[in-house]
């Protein structure tokens, strides 16, 4: 059997705190205890909780731009933070993040084309022609068009722009992508534009989704399976269809029962059920 | 008397592209403890709406219409009579509890500045209102909370102490600008609590700015949607959202992930591929651009040629419910998903 794309392997992370006395030992706190999952090539798996949960902590470790206190990160097998430095750079191509912030995560001084088409320099030293070729392909797949490539990010709107940060994480052709809360920052219309972008990206090129997101909905619509996080551990996963409808764990029972639309005054509405979520059943 | 009657409210800002108008036709009064909230996307005209009624128009923006409390004309207003309003009889709770408190001076400080300037108080009484204040929003250990700075605070900490200092004076409107978009879903929902609550007891009416849709079902008894400056809709929260009389409203709905999404579809089966949300085409006009007609005809699926005539009238579809369409009944297509 062959390896997943992706292994988590009791994975754990302190951050040591700044010092609070001059002569006491500084406070740590425990990012990630001990978490584990497999991720298959070409599925998604949502990460959920709240902030301080260490979804994010659980990117930086899979980008390998930290390494984790314990615990291995497997990319195709191979321990990603037990390769030399040199090794881990030629890898770096095939993991690429999206962030949440569209308009601060582009640099506003460089054009489309510099932006989109670094990650090619950089990491796979290619040519000038090649990287335009390259980066106006990506566009074209993001629904740009290979005119915007000599703009600049103010030129774009939010959407956009993250249109455009996509493009930049898939120019190398990545095996893996960290998308981290890729749509809380946009409207609701462009939201589901980019949402259905990256779904079809997904279907035409076999990307891996590890998706970070706190809005439930968004991951249950994206991704094939959910990990909940909670102050650094997984209490829950499986399938989001099964798990949003029968949440076992408490913290997932309290998540689901903060999203909005889903107070009694609605849900008695009848009418009102039809177009707002509907609170899944709750075991008794 | 309504506490708040806007009539016919007009903005125009100056833009790199000349005049344009932010608000059009914006007419609607908020009584004592009603709550009232705005819906639409970025650019749609709802902060302009907030920052109108504050008297925080950028610079060169120009006023028509009228905008009454209790009667008093606020849109001729000197800034010497905004500056004792402000704060004092209308209050904002803004989207940033991290940029909306300054970061080196205590919250204690910070809550006790209103209630010196407005209300005279000394420096004594003010810190213990302030005390009173912290516990009314339930923050904990408030006492020793008091000379914290805003950096050791939890985000949901901070937008507790965002509305004590909105509630110091007891405003009668609250003006609310998406005031829990930074924050976690589970402390939004203990935030959006307080905020209901507040407004409850001391009978305030609120305006609550939001793009959630189901927030605003859970807080709000009356929505307005907006869409290029220009209210498209408007009625009783339960009325809107069952009706969706204007294309634009549907096209939110239609738009927002749900949960069960994928295994409510036909043909879904529970099987996310080739399951796509639907999404209404184009984009939101830049102010510059609006047209002269509906502002929603470039990306509306059953627009004629009237629509691009003129601003499209109100038209009544319930009790207290109308909206500005000319195409209002008429069905839409089937909103499929966008390839």
């Amino acid at each position: 059997m062959t390896a997943p794309l992706l292994g988590v392997e009791n994975v754990s992370k302190r951050y040591r705190l700044p010092r609070e006395r001059l002569l006491a030992a500084p406070p740590e706190v425990q990012a990630l205890d001990g978490v584990s999952f497999t991720l298959q090539a070409g599925r998604s798996l949502g990460v959920v909780g709240e902030s301080g949960s260490g979804k994010s902590t659980l990117a930086r470790l899979v980008m390998a731009l930290e390494a984790p206190t314990s615990g291995q990160v497997r990319l195709e097998g191979e321990d990603l933070h037990a390769l030399p430095p040199a090794e881990l750079r030629r890898r770096r191509s095939a993991l690429q993040m999206v962030f949440q912030d569209p308009y601060g995560s582009l640099d506003p001084r460089r054009t489309v084309l510099q932006t989109v088409a670094e990650p090619l320099a950089v990491l796979l030293g290619a040519g000038r022609a090649e990287q335009r070729e390259r980066a106006a392909e990506v566009l074209d797949a993001v629904g740009l068009r290979a005119a915007d490539l000599a703009k600049y990010p103010h030129e774009f709107s939010g959407g956009q722009r993250q249109r455009i940060a996509i493009a930049r994480a898939l120019v190398t052709r990545p095996k893996l992508i960290v998308a981290d809360e890729p749509v809380s920052a946009l409207d609701v219309s462009v939201q589901a534009q980019v949402l259905n972008l990256m779904q079809s990206l997904q279907d035409r090129f076999g990307v891996t989704y590890l998706f970070i997101s706190h809005d439930l909905a968004v991951v249950d619509l994206v991704c094939d399976e959910v990990i909940v996080l909670s102050e650094g551990r997984i209490v829950e996963q499986g399938d989001p269809g099964a798990l949003f409808t029968r949440p076992q764990h408490p913290y997932t029972q309290r998540l689901l029962a903060a999203v909005p639309g889903m107070k009694p005054r609605v849900r008695g509405s009848p009418a009102l059920a039809q177009n707002l979520p509907q609170r899944p059943s709750q075991p008794t | 008397m309504p506490l708040l009657e806007v009539d016919h409210l007009r903005v125009t800002l100056q833009t790199s592209r000349g005049a344009a108008d932010a608000l059009r036709e914006v007419s609607f009064t908020l009584d004592r403890g009603q709550t009232l909230g705005l819906i639409g996307e970025s650019g749609c005209g709802k902060s302009i709406t907030a920052l109108a009624l504050m008297g925080l128009l950028p610079e060169g923006a120009q006023v028509a219409g009228s905008m009454r409390l209790d009667g008093r004309e606020l849109s001729t207003l000197p800034e010497a009579d905004w500056c004792r309003l402000r704060g004092r009889r209308i209050a904002m709770v803004f989207q940033e509890p991290m940029t909306a408190l300054n970061p080196l001076h205590t919250i204690g400080r910070q809550i006790a500045e209103p209630l010196r300037l407005h209300l005279g108080l000394s420096a004594a009484a003010a810190r213990a209102q302030a005390l009173r204040l912290l516990e009314r929003v339930q923050l904990p250990q408030a006492a020793q909370r008091l000379d914290a700075y805003p950096h050791q605070l939890s985000g949901g900490q901070r937008q507790r102490v965002v509305i004590a200092i909105a509630l110091a004076c007891g405003p009668d409107l609250l003006v609310a600008d998406e005031p829990t978009t930074a924050l976690d879903v589970t402390i939004q929902r203990e935030v959006l609590d307080l905020i209901e609550q507040l407004v409850r007891e001391d009978g305030m009416g609120l305006l609550l700015i939001s793009h959630d849709l189901g927030v605003m079902a859970d807080t709000v008894e009356r929505v307005m949607v907006m869409y290029g400056g220009l209210v498209v809709e408007r009625g009783p929260t339960d009325q809107v959202f069952e009706r969706l009389a204007h294309p634009y409203t549907r096209g939110l709905f239609a738009a927002r992930p749900r949960l069960g999404l994928r295994h409510a579809r036909p043909g879904g089966g529970g099987d996310r591929r080739g399951v796509r949300l639907a999404t209404i085409p184009g984009r939101v006009p830049e102010l510059a651009d609006l047209p002269r007609g509906c502002p929603f005809a470039e990306r509306c699926a059953v627009v004629v040629d009237d629509c691009r005539a003129g601003l499209p009238p109100a038209v009544a579809v319930g009790p207290g419910h109308d909206a500005r369409c000319l195409r209002v009944g008429v069905p839409l297509p089937a909103v499929d998903a966008a390839a």
